[in-house]
């Protein structure tokens, strides 16, 4: 592949009054011999410049997919992408692999959770840091090194200039993904997709990496999407929260709104089901079950094999069985939004 | 792919509305570990092997567990807390200290009497995928250890007494035929508690034993430990690194940085008044639940990396990254003793701080 033929004005211009990212009615699905894997089904969210969108789900609903499939690095097939994705109003879904890649780095970047792997063992990370400069600006290797460094500097990684030419495996795990985040904002991107990027990283490291985030997106104003499975986090960094099940989003709203009454049976589960640290309460309330098989994901409400407030038959109102009728996400109360039959009971309970 | 309902679920949501444990009983001494260290040599050359050093990945840590009880040992990684647990079932050797184990000192057991040793001392991993052997069945697994301990379970009844203990940790026993890859990750971690029950243990070393699985599911395995210690008395050793479900489920909480101890008390003492500025900064690092609390917090962060176990700091190993350090620090090490804060503390100028602000319990 021959990346250096990429011109770098960055992203095409934006089309006025859109958001910076909407993803509309997004479906992923992989098709495998086994059969068909629901991953994703039917997501839809906008993001604003400065705000920070929490994605929260556990492994398999459909999260970090729906991260790659507006990155536009899964493989297609086994892939495949249905919706629309559209960065300041442009369907990145209809465009070519060049104006994709074009959009990649200056307009939207990505860091993932295990920054060693994602790293190359035999380059250099101001090398590797350089190369968004190289590939995307044309700039000389000098020149890149030199900015290598100042990005360096940027993310707090000590003694920049002398760290440079070290390779990854001389980094800590902290400073790895500091490295990772240097790479992602080196071009000035207007979105940052964060997946899961301090759940490998020890608790004083993690917030250290969760500040500098926050700092960077206070300097560059970009957009923040935060993929994690960690309630705290999302408490302590989002402004919004979108929780995924089985991958659909259940409930969406300010974090405030929804880690203080959840609209959801699944959020409500989650909520209960995590110790906290500033209190001993009593026994936790797990959600019974396991998180569902994308391949068979079930029918109604993919929930209600595990939700404590279905309604089965007799008992349910009519077009609202959870076994049968998919709970469309609507609006349950001001700025919230829920899949759920029955959210008027869940909050406040 | 497993089965979407386990019939675990229904044994964990029957007990949902119980309130806390009555856990004021605590029975006599079972372990007591003293000064306990483990050096990994350093060695270089290919035929004839120097040794250039030292891997302090333990460097004299004490520990009591009592009958009945839940310590939990917290510490980042690299502090040496799966050094202590492989220690203490005599997976690996100390280069100093004793391990105490109902009034005998096991270091330097061999053939029989280690055996019975480590049948009541058992083990339960943190890796759920990598811990059970993928070629044999979950009953196989289960009933391995009563090849070597056959008094435990005659012949005859032990396809039966699988089952039960199936049953018991949640798991279906119509599945003793079946392999690991056919079960999630929380049943798995429930299989390999049934095998770490199979032997009747007195202890059970649970190194990181949630930390693998979903948010969802790792409430169903701690409430199954606990069930399971109320029910046969069993004394845990817990260690993870996340604090909240370490608070949750210990009595009594050690700090681990580097190696050894810096602090130790009851859930109660290392939470609400942490005294070793170690302590007080992870505490401070843990992300809160709750709305309201956000920025309450007192943060600290903390400058740096942990140094190599390697090349320890002199005198107290955390003064390289301490707000608080002065030149006694590199010159002392600070005794694990309590400094008038009603638990031990392993620094010179312990003083207790709150950081996480309290909550009382609903």
């Amino acid at each position: 592949m021959t990346l250096s033929d990429i011109d770098s004005t960055g992203a095409a211009p934006a089309v006025p009054g859109a958001s910076l990212l909407e993803v509309d009615d997004l479906h992923v699905e992989f098709r495998q011999r086994s059969g068909v894997v629901n991953a994703v089904n039917g997501v839809t969210y906008t993001l604003a410049e400065g705000q920070t969108l929490a994605i929260l789900g556990e492994s398999g609903s459909g999260k970090s997919v729906s991260a790659q499939a507006i990155m536009g690095i899964l493989d297609t097939p086994p892939a495949v992408v249905r919706g629309a994705i559209r960065f300041q109003g442009r369907d990145m879904l209809t465009m070519s692999a060049e104006e994709q890649r074009k959009i990649r780095g200056p307009g939207i970047s990505m860091i993932f959770q295990d920054a060693l792997s994602s790293l190359n063992p035999v380059y250099s990370v101001g090398w590797q840091i350089g190369e968004m400069f190289r590939v995307h600006q044309g700039a000389s290797r000098k020149e890149a090194k030199q900015r290598a460094i100042e990005l360096m500097d940027r993310v707090r990684i000590p003694a920049a200039a002398k760290r440079v030419n070290d390779y990854p495996h001389q980094f800590s795990g902290g400073m790895r993904q500091r490295v990772m985040i240097a790479m992602a904002i080196a071009l000035d991107p207007r979105i940052l997709i964060a997946d899961e990027p301090t759940t490998a990283l020890d608790v004083t490291v993690q917030a250290q990496v969760m500040d500098l985030l926050k700092d960077l997106q206070q300097e560059t104003g970009m957009g923040l999407i935060l993929i994690t499975h960690d309630l705290g986090v999302v408490n302590e960094v989002a402004d919004d929260v979108a929780v995924m099940y089985a991958g659909r989003i259940v409930e969406r709203g300010t974090v405030d709104d929804v880690f203080t009454d959840a609209a959801h049976p699944y959020t409500e589960g989650l909520m209960k089901s995590v110790p906290q640290v500033e209190a001993k309460g009593g026994r936790l309330q797990p959600i019974v079950g396991q998180p569902p098989n994308l391949a068979a994901i079930p029918s109604g409400c993919p929930f209600h094999p595990r939700c404590a407030h279905r309604r089965l038959g007799a008992a349910a109102a009519p077009g609202r069985e959870c076994a049968t009728d998919v709970p469309p996400l609507r609006l349950v109360t001001t700025g919230r939004e829920a899949a759920c039959h029955y959210s008027e009971e869940v909050l406040g309970a | 792919m497993p089965d979407a309902q386990p019939t675990g679920a229904t044994a964990a949501s029957a007990a949902d509305a119980a309130p806390a444990r009555d856990r004021s009983r605590r029975g006599e001494t079972l372990l007591e570990i003293r000064g306990l260290q483990k050096h990994f040599p350093l060695t270089q050359g290919v035929v004839f092997k120097r040794t250039i050093g030292h891997v302090r990945a333990v460097d004299g840590v004490d520990l009591t567990l009592h009958r009945g009880e839940t310590v939990g040992l917290v510490g980042e990684s690299g502090c040496g807390k799966s050094t202590v647990s492989k220690l203490l079932v005599a997976l690996e050797k100390p280069t100093g200290g004793s391990i105490v184990y109902k009034g005998k000192d096991i270091t330097g057991l061999s053939g029989r009497a280690l055996k019975a040793y480590r049948r009541e001392v058992q083990i339960i991993f943190q890796d759920p995928y990598a811990s059970l052997n993928p070629r044999m069945t979950v009953g196989d697994i289960v009933a391995e250890g009563w090849a070597v301990h056959a008094d435990i379970a005659p012949k005859k009844g032990r396809l039966k007494r699988t089952q039960e203990l199936l049953d018991r940790v949640g798991l279906n026993p119509d599945y003793v035929n079946r392999y690991p890859h056919q079960f999630s990750g929380g049943q798995r971690q429930r299989i390999g508690i049934a095998r770490a029950l199979a032997l009747q243990p007195e202890i059970i070393v649970c190194d990181e034993p949630v930390s693998a699985l979903d948010v969802s599911v790792q409430a169903q395995v701690v409430n199954l430990l606990e069930d399971l210690q109320d029910e046969f008395g069993l004394s845990y050793l817990f260690i993870a690194h996340d604090l909240s479900v370490v608070r949750h489920i210990s009595d009594r909480v050690a700090v681990m940085y580097l190696g050894s101890i810096v602090e130790e008390g009851t859930d109660q003492q290392v939470y609400t008044t942490p005294s070793h500025p170690y302590t007080q900064a992870l505490l401070s690092s843990v992300p809160l639940h709750e709305p309201h609390l956000r920025g309450q917090k007192d943060r600290i962060l903390l400058q740096g990396d942990v140094p190599s176990p390697a090349d320890p700091p002199s005198g107290c190993r955390f003064r390289t990254r301490c707000w608080k350090a002065q030149d006694i620090c590199a010159e002392e090490p600070p005794a694990l003793v309590d400094r008038g804060q009603g638990h031990p503390a392993a620094c010179h100028f312990a003083e207790a701080r709150t950081v996480v602000p309290i909550e009382v319990a609903e």
